[in-house]
């Protein structure tokens, strides 16, 4: 019954006193160390006589004083308290968390990338340019834009990015404008971009398709657009398939269309947000470009623009120079919005993504579209009796479900997303987005195999007939993991945000 | 080669059971008339050995690492990378996870993230810090907003020693807000006078500590004088000056950011790199991103979750404290097995070395003919030659002489166009220093 498919180590470096698993500050002991550097060796005065006592450290940080030994146990321990890709399925809705191959990280570590520095003069550092110029036109192909710049770290960055460009456009046209539409189904992270950005978020509701409605959209849509910012496919799952109608009627009044990149995995060599109308593109490459999401980033958020706004990019931009076949950064870009990051983006990550496309190729990304909406609509299928979907249909590379037939046992789908853990998955995304009640939000991504859909499927089916007959066994899970249900309102309620020294 | 392990049979089987007849039918919410009819115009697929040729071929165009003696600094240092970091920090199972949703399976990260946080807040002399955010500059913006938020106002004094990048960042990502940012200038000494700043209206003071030519600036004066306004003080800090520096937190300042790649993370050209960010207890439901917090689990044991959720955006949306949803957790723990490895005694060695080796470096290379340490007094990691012409110049034709320094300045200051920057880490011993300082004497000879 519980762990088919993986499960964490449910004692590593549980303490059998029940004082649960140490942090490392309570593995220190004065004296005991792991660092090995070299001593000064330099004919300089000493520290005392170069740095003045009002600047000098009164009182040490309190790092921990551990061997190696003791760090490596204690962070292998903490590896195996955490759920992963490579230790199992990881169908989280919206995060596209598929395979991550471990060429690319071969690839990343080469000294000839992870060694440059960021400020190193253009000519010596062509290899890694010419990676990202290969890099932009691909990215740029794919979303049938024609600029892009790799600054940003990550999709919210991204639309942060985009947003200020579209802003800029306007301000050229002499046009302030004040709001952007997004739909109810958005992430989170549009309407906060949209705020930062100094604009007001409208939010357009979804019709009974789960698709923008227009005639309510065409109802907000006014010469104070700035734009519109859509996910399509949606986070529902589906295609917009009023996009051509949507695009037209947003460029009528002078708005700019903003697509959010976070569903592109789905579409990726079928279609591209260029020939769908949009002006402004971001891509999260640590979903479709199947680099490691990291336990929560690094991500990166390129943002790919039409030929109209490519003058506003952050600078500086990269350009080859045909004459001397030398790739450089152009910093001379008086209409630039200004830099994004600090330096070039996350260069290690864009290194990555590169490898993966390298290793794909045209037939490959095009695959990987096909293989992502098969895997989302046979899981959709197998579990349909228990899970519906409140919008019916052929659904892209995820759908959502609900849980809300199983209210009257007096389960909730928390309650399921727990009980699956004890199945061996990670759950899915649960109450998002939030037009769909009891929400499930399903998304396996194409890495996932046949097998591996059949047993969550048949996981996800017994829990519902559980949830019938034992509704007890889902409330009380999960029950194979290293915690069950933390108290979070205590967590906020008693705030303890760092540990500190007795 | 792609990843999905699909054979023929499945795909059959899988669209008999969707009740599909064929691949393409997946896809008939997108009108016909959009779909591409042709294959995306990328390279070709490579095999995964002509991948790694390919890859290898390409890192080697670059000239870097295996040739050059690397003295740059600016915001990204070449300190040791002890092994044993990569070795745990990289394990599949914290880099293929993701942001800890689930905590009962994400107690991994989740304490990771916690002991991280508690690294920061020593470090900086704080009481609560956050998950990471993108890099330094990003920290930076990240303060100023939470300043303006707390103090109402749109006006933020910036010095104009803390890294010119990190304020075109501060610029662009505030240009759609009202916010006038100030940049106070430097005087003779690199530093900044704050006892002479008038910070009436601001919502914040930035200083940075030690400064961007590695001078080591009067962050105790820049807080007096942000309080004195009722403005908060913004400290950004290198922290691996933190074991021989005081703390911004002793020294007067309400939110500490710095950038966290020298601990432990590689230059990589620039990213990803981990944005550091403390502050006090009073700001924290201002403060951004995700924050790990310690609670008890059913069984009354231990156990972390994400808290404070209702700052964020995926529950605030437009009214979020910021728009950050994925940041640079794989950094952050790259940064804590770092500091684990370190202690209060490597750290503070490691301070210390750079500090000494620094100002050997400065004595040498100020015996140049024609050169001279264009700041004098106390330094941290990094100096400022002022050399005999143009400094852009030099940093390409030294690196001929297989010597990476700089960057040179003239590209933010014109008036100091003959300046290069040269920053010196543990890594760099004597042999290191004087065969830069040789090779300068000759490039300026010749």
């Amino acid at each position: 019954m519980t762990g088919t498919q993986g499960s964490l180590e449910q004692s590593a470096g549980t303490r059998p006193d029940g004082a649960g698993f140490p942090l490392v500050f309570e593995l220190s002991r004065k004296g005991r160390r792991a660092w090995s550097l070299p001593e000064a060796k330099v004919d300089a005065p000493e520290l005392d006589e170069l740095v003045p006592e009002r600047f000098r450290r009164s009182q040490a940080p309190a790092l921990p004083e551990v061997s190696e030994r003791d760090l490596v146990r204690h962070y292998t321990r903490l590896s195996q308290r955490n759920w992963a890709i490579d230790v199992g399925a990881y169908p989280l809705g919206s995060c596209s968390m598929k395979y991550n191959p471990k060429v690319a990280e071969e690839a990343a570590a080469m000294p000839g990338f992870a060694a440059l520095h960021p400020l190193a003069p253009d000519d010596l550092v062509q290899g890694a340019l010419e990676l990202l110029g290969t890099l932009e036109e691909a990215l740029c192909e794919a979303t049938g834009m024609d600029a892009i710049t790799m600054q940003p770290a990550a999709g919210a960055q991204g639309e942060l990015t985009g947003l200020l460009i579209m802003r800029a456009w306007h301000e050229a046209n002499g046009d302030a404008r004040r709001r952007v539409i997004i739909p109810d189904s958005a992430h989170g992270t549009n309407p906060a971009s949209v705020s930062l950005a100094g604009y007001e978020a409208v939010e357009v509701r979804s019709d009974e398709r789960g698709l923008v409605d227009v005639e309510a959209l065409i109802d907000v849509l006014d010469e104070n657009v700035a734009g519109l910012m859509l996910t399509n496919p949606n986070t529902l799952g589906l295609f917009e398939r009023d996009i051509v109608r949507i695009a037209t009627a947003v460029h009528e009044v002078g708005g700019l269309l903003y697509y959010d990149g976070a569903n592109f995995n789905s579409i990726v060599g079928i279609v591209r947000p260029g020939d769908m109308g949009f002006d402004i593109v971001h891509l999260n490459l640590h979903k479709t470009f199947a680099t490691p999401h990291g336990g929560g980033g690094p991500g990166s958020g390129p943002l790919a623009v039409s030929d109209r706004l490519a003058r506003f990019l952050p600078a500086p931009v990269l350009v080859y120079d045909k004459g001397t076949e030398r790739w450089g950064w152009d910093h001379d870009r008086p209409d630039s919005i200004g830099r994004i990051h600090g330096f070039h983006g996350n260069f290690g990550i864009n290194v990555r993504a590169y490898a993966y496309l390298r290793s794909l190729g045209p037939e490959g990304l095009r695959r990987v579209a096909e293989r992502a909406v098969l895997n989302a609509n046979y899981l959709r299928t197998l579990v349909a009796d228990s899970f519906p979907t409140k919008y019916p249909g052929i659904c892209m590379h995820e759908f959502v479900a609900s849980a809300k037939p199983l209210k009257q046992h007096g389960v909730r789908a928390m309650d399921v997303a727990k009980r699956l853990i004890d199945f061996g998955y990670h759950p899915p995304t649960v109450y998002f987005p939030l037009v769909v009640e009891e929400a499930l939000m399903v998304e396996p991504t194409e890495t996932e195999s046949k097998e591996t859909i059949d047993g969550l499927a048949d996981a996800l089916n017994q829990i519902a007939g559980e949830a019938e007959e034992h509704p007890e066994l889902l409330h009380g899970a999960p029950v194979t993991t290293p915690v069950r249900r933390p108290d979070e309102a205590r967590a906020a309620r008693r705030l303890t945000v760092r540990w500190t020294p007795e | 080669m792609d990843f999905a392990p699909h054979t023929h049979d499945d795909d059959r089987a899988m669209l008999d059971t969707v009740g599909l007849d064929a691949l393409s039918d997946l896809f008939e919410a997108i009108d016909p008339s959009l779909q591409l009819t042709r294959p995306l115009d990328v390279p070709p697929a490579l095999d995964e050995v002509e991948l790694l040729d390919h890859m290898a071929r390409l890192a080697r165009r670059s000239r870097g690492p295996a040739e050059l003696v690397c003295f740059a600094g600016g915001g990204s240092y070449d300190h040791h990378l002890p092994p044993v970091v990569k070795a745990l920090a990289g394990r599949a199972e914290f880099a293929t996870s993701y942001t800890p949703y689930q905590p009962e399976l994400s107690q991994g990260v989740l304490q990771a993230i916690f002991e991280f946080q508690t690294l920061v807040c020593e470090l900086y002399g704080m009481e609560v810090a956050n998950a990471s955010l993108y890099d330094g500059a990003n920290a930076l913006v990240e303060a100023v907003t939470l300043s303006m938020r707390t103090t109402k106002r749109s006006r933020v004094l910036v010095g104009a020693t803390v890294h010119p990048h990190y304020v075109q960042v501060l610029r662009t990502c505030t240009s759609g807000l009202d916010l006038d940012v100030e940049v106070v200038p430097f005087g003779g000494e690199g530093i900044v006078d704050w006892s002479k700043v008038d910070a009436t209206g601001a919502a914040a003071v930035a200083c940075a500590y030690p400064n961007f030519f590695g001078r080591l600036e009067d962050l105790q004066t820049a807080s007096s004088v942000a309080h004195e306004a009722g403005a908060l003080s913004i400290a950004v800090t290198d922290p691996t000056a933190m074991g021989v520096l005081e703390s911004p937190g002793t020294l007067g300042a309400d939110v500490a950011v710095g950038e966290g790649q020298a601990l432990g993370n590689p230059k990589s050209y620039g990213g990803p790199y981990v944005g550091l960010f403390a502050t006090h207890l009073d700001h924290v439901r201002q403060v951004p991103g995700r924050i790990a917090g310690e609670t008890v689990d059913a069984d009354g044991r231990r156990a972390y979750v994400l808290t404070l959720q209702a700052r964020e955006q995926h529950i605030r949306r437009a009214r979020a404290t910021s728009n950050v949803c994925t940041n640079q957790t794989l950094m952050a723990i790259f940064a804590s097995v770092y500091l684990g490895w370190l202690g209060p005694q490597g750290l503070q060695r490691l301070g210390e070395v750079c500090i000494r080796r620094t100002a050997f470096t400065a004595e040498r290379l100020s015996e140049i003919p024609g050169c001279e340490i264009a700041f004098e007094g106390p330094h941290f990691k990094e100096i400022v030659l002022r050399t005999p012409g143009d400094a852009r110049e030099l940093e390409r034709s030294i690196a001929e002489r297989g010597y990476l320094a700089g960057p040179s300045l003239g590209r933010w200051w014109p008036e100091l166009s003959d300046c290069l920057l040269v920053a010196v880490t543990e890594r760099r011993t004597e042999q290191d220093i004087v065969g830069l300082a040789e090779a300068l004497e000759k490039e300026l000879a010749g």
